[in-house]
This record gives C-alpha cells, structure tokens and sequence, in this order.
C-alpha cells in the first residue's frame, strides 16, 4: 500500500496555490510576446513589436514619467513625514500615545474607494481643480502608514544608548538625529521609500478618482485602454510594469543587505 | 535620559506633519463625505446645501440598491473563506519548511505585493477569456467544440478577489504562526502526542490571532474594492463601490454618491469597530512589518 506523507501533501497543495497565483501574470508576459494583432492563443512566433510599439507611444511614456516623479515625489514627502512622526512615538511618552499611533494607521483601513471620494469632494469644496498636486497628497496619505510601520519597527530596535553617549558628550538633540539615529535608521527609511514608491506607482483604485487626461499614471492608462479590449499591448505594458515594480524591491532587499554587512 | 520620557512639546512637534496631514486630508473629508450625503443635486446638476434623508431614502426605496449592499457583503465572505482554505495550509508550508531556499520561497509570499492590482486583475482575461488559456486547451485538444463562457460572473470575480487578497492572509496567518513559542510544540510531543495532535492542541488554536487579523483585512479590502466586478464581472455582479465609482465618476451625483459611500464605511467601521472590540486592531499591523 502506497502511502503519501502528510507533508507532500502540504507541499503539492502550496505548489498548486502559487500556480494559481502566479499563472496569469505569466500569461501576460508570454503574451506580450505574441506578434498577432489580438493577443491569445495559439501564439505563433515571438515578437517584440509591440514593444517597440510602447516604446513609440508618446502617451504611454508620458504615463510613464507621470508615474516615476509621482512615485519618487510621494516617497520623499511620506517618508519626510513618517521620520519624525516615528521618532515621537518610538523614543516620547505622552499622553494619547496609543490613540494616535492608531490613528495614523487607519488610512489602511479605509477603503481606498472612500478616500478617493473623500478628497476629491474636499477638494471641490476648496474649488480647486484636479490636479498632479492632488495624486501627490493623496498618495502621501495612502502610503503613510506603511512607511511609519516600517521605520518605527526598525528605531524599536536601536538602543538607545548611542543617543545617550551623543547627548553626554553634549550633542543637541538634532545633532544627535542626525550623527547618531538617522545613519542607523538608513536602511529602514531606504525600504519605506521604496515601500511608498511601489505602492503609488501601483495605486489604481485612488487614483482613478484624482486622474486626469494631463496627470495620467500608467495604470491609469492601461486601465483606459482596457475600455476597448485586452490586446497584447496592453500585455507588454503590463510586463514592463511588473519588472520594474518587482525589480526595484529586489535591488533594495540587496543594497539593504549590503549596507547592514558593511556596518 | 529622562528628558525623553518627560515628553513636553517635542514630540507634538514631531507629529505635527503627520498628524496635520491625516486630519485635513482624511480625517476632515470623510467628514465631508457624511454632511454631503444630506445634501440635494438640483436638476441644473448643482448641489444644494440641505439637511435631508432623500438620498438615503433614494438607496432603500426598492430592492436595487439593498440587494447591491448583500451581494457585497456575500462575496467578500465568500472571499474571506475561500483565502482561508487556500492560505492556511501554504503559511503552514511556509512556517515548517526547513528548505535552503525559505528566503527564496518567503520572497514568493512578498511578489504579489510589488504586482499592480490592475494587471492582477486582468491578466484573468487571459485565463479564462474565450481566446484565454482554458478554452484554448479545451478547444485544441477536442474536448470542447466551442468556448466555454468563463468570465463575466462571479466565479470570475472571486479569481480576480482572490489573488488580490490571498497574499494578505497567508502573511497574517505565517506571522502568528512564527510567533508561537517552540517550547509549547515540545511539550506537547513529550506528552505522547502526534503530529496531528500537536497541530490540533497547540498551532491551530494559537494561530487563530492571524487567522482573524487576515479575514478581517480580506473581508474589509474586498468590500471596497471595485475593480475585479468592473473588469471580470458582469451587470449582476457590482459591489458597492462599484455604485460609488459610477456616481462620482460616471454622472457626477456628489450627495447620492457620497449617502453610499456612508454606507459603506458604515458596513467596514462596524466591522473594524466590534473586531477593535473584542479582539483588538494591534494584531493586524503586526503582520505589516
């Protein structure tokens, strides 16, 4: 009698749900390969035209550039914000401390769907128009918490006692932060920029709320060019976006690692 | 060292930016949000300031809008126990595993997340369309003659919900599973026990905080999502961000926009609310680290 162990049983069960995961974003980036007009099986051949055709899109790499200084605007201003709002929580005891950490927290909570409404309503009260400044904060906002979780993980860990010797030796505070806490806090920060980077460059169901014909974001766009069909443009669009989303990450994890060996 | 503890203004200083940010751009719009949806959309297509329940009434004066609200709150619990039978068993995978590349393989966990939602979603179009890749191998290899109709329903939007959000759960379930003291899975094995019986009497009850922590984050992500019903559903299939996104979007009706929207984060806050309650909210931040 054949006996199959529980353990491999376990193992096929994960193999089968990381197919199921895994899969269609596979598809996409094989079809993107596909040279015929509507991209589905059977492919014949492997083509880079549509590709190239992207790469001829003046509106597609317009997206592109909206997407990337949105996304390292949003990483610059979230984590500028989440430092200090960590250094509070982390290294302070006041009153309300724990109220106030959750409610920083709580635009994860908030369906996305809502905060979008939310903005654009206040904004149209305020009588302003939409605009790229619009995504900016809304994604500042959208990212917030991650980066705060991240960077106050990592200064719970620090001790505290290189600040002390710093202050005993008679460092302010801010030449403390700055000699002492920041270096140490340097792979943190890089991981929540990245975070935040990753997250507004992904962001579609905000968005669509604050996006417009000028301030489109590549998402934005492959949604807009859904409206017709999926085609194998879409698909190419696609694979450029899971590399650079997947790359990035990856890079960060190694830069992170090699920092923390040198130091 | 007791200048940090005594507190006084600095830390208030510190919070200033992000605390200023999170009351004006969330905290007072989705204040916003309720004083619209009393509001009035004169026929010009102009919003009346006015304090009155029509678009409440709007939304339970049949069975249209009420219907919506339950097939929502249906799905996302279809999603929630869908995640559950699928992740638990790979968080378990992933928490014993003893391979060399549990690196490689917890990075596996990670990859969804770095993926655009948008193209999560579509990329079922390609799956399960009738040029897709199941009815290609079902149609070339002779078993069907024509194309099964695959998307468009709720077997394709539970595809779209579920590979958005597995990843969620199977993070929140491996992390209370790491969390669990060795020593008690020792004790247990002394006492004579089996795997089984270990797994029954001391993992599984332990790693019921994760367990909840993820199906909270699952059912309250997949309640306001609106993209997997738009793009893989069809008319019968809209959730109720799927009614938001249309009013606001589609024909600019700000107050009956914003009368759903409160019922939305009226259905998510209670949700959040009696699981703060009971269970408390720490445990699903813990897992975002």
């Amino acid at each position: 009698m054949f006996k199959i162990s529980g353990w491999s049983l376990i193992r096929i069960y994960t193999t089968l749900v990381y197919v199921f995961m895994f899969a269609p974003i596979a598809v996409v980036v094989i079809l993107s390969f596909n040279p015929q007009q509507f991209g589905s099986f059977p492919m014949d051949g492997f083509s880079l035209r549509w590709y190239a055709k992207l790469a001829g899109n003046e509106d597609i790499l317009q997206a592109f550039r909206n997407s990337l200084v949105l996304g390292s605007l949003t990483a610059i201003c979230t984590t500028a914000v989440a430092i200090p709002a960590a250094m509070a929580f982390v290294r302070y005891e006041f009153p309300g401390k724990n109220s106030l950490n959750t409610l920083l927290l709580a635009p994860i909570m908030v369906p996305e769907v809502i905060l979008g409404v939310a903005l654009l309503l206040f904004m149209r009260w305020l009588q302003q128009p939409k605009s790229f400044a619009l995504l900016l904060i809304g994604h500042v906002v959208i990212t917030l918490p991650y980066v705060l979780l991240v960077v106050q993980a990592r200064l719970v860990g620090i001790r505290t006692d290189y600040e002390e010797a710093a202050k005993s030796l008679g460092a302010g505070p801010f030449q403390t932060f700055r000699e002492i806490t920041l270096p140490l806090l340097m792979p943190a920060i890089l991981a929540g920029s990245l975070f935040s980077f990753t997250i507004s460059f992904d962001d579609i169901t905000a968005t669509l709320f604050w996006a417009t014909a000028r301030s489109q974001t590549v998402p934005v766009k492959i949604f807009g060019m859904l409206r017709n069909s999926i085609s194998p443009e879409i698909n190419a669009l696609g694979a450029v976006m899971i590399l650079l989303t997947v790359a990035t990450p990856l890079l960060a994890g190694y830069l992170a690692r090699r920092f923390s060996k040198g130091s | 060292m007791n200048e940090n503890l005594k507190g006084g203004w600095r830390p208030w200083a510190l919070l200033a930016p992000s605390l200023s940010a999170v009351f004006f751009l969330l905290v007072v719009p989705v204040c916003f949000i309720v004083v619209y949806s009393f509001w009035l959309r004169a026929p010009s297509g102009a919003d009346v300031a006015a304090f009155q329940f029509g678009n409440y009434g709007k939304l339970f004066q049949d069975f249209f809008y009420p219907s919506i609200l339950l097939r929502t709150i249906r799905v996302s619990l279809e999603c929630v126990a869908l995640c559950l039978v699928m992740g638990y068993i790979p968080a378990y995978f992933f928490y014993r595993t003893r391979s060399r590349f549990k690196p490689f393989l917890m990075l596996l966990i990670m990859l969804p997340f770095w993926i655009s939602f948008i193209i999560r979603t579509l990329s079922w179009i390609n799956i399960l369309g009738d040029t897709g890749l199941i009815n290609y191998l079902l149609v070339s290899s002779g078993i069907l003659q024509e194309p099964l109709g695959m998307l468009y329903n709720e077997v394709a939007v539970l595809m779209g919900l579920i590979q958005y959000l597995l990843p969620f759960m199977i993070l929140n379930i491996y992390v209370s599973l790491e969390g669990i003291d060795q020593s008690l899975l020792e004790a247990a094995r002394s006492m004579g026990c089996t795997e089984w019986q270990a797994f029954r009497e001391v993992t599984l009850p332990l790693s019921l905080p994760g367990v909840s922590a993820g199906s909270l984050l699952v059912f309250v992500l997949s309640a306001g999502t609106y993209l997997p019903p738009m793009i893989l559903g069809g008319p019968g299939n809209e959730m109720i961000a799927n009614l938001i996104f249309k009013r606001v979007i589609g024909t600019l009706d700000w107050p009956f926009g914003s009368a759903i929207s409160v019922i939305l984060l009226l259905l998510v806050g209670s949700i959040v609310w009696t699981y703060n309650r009971y269970l408390g909210i720490n445990q699903v931040f813990k897992a975002m680290q």
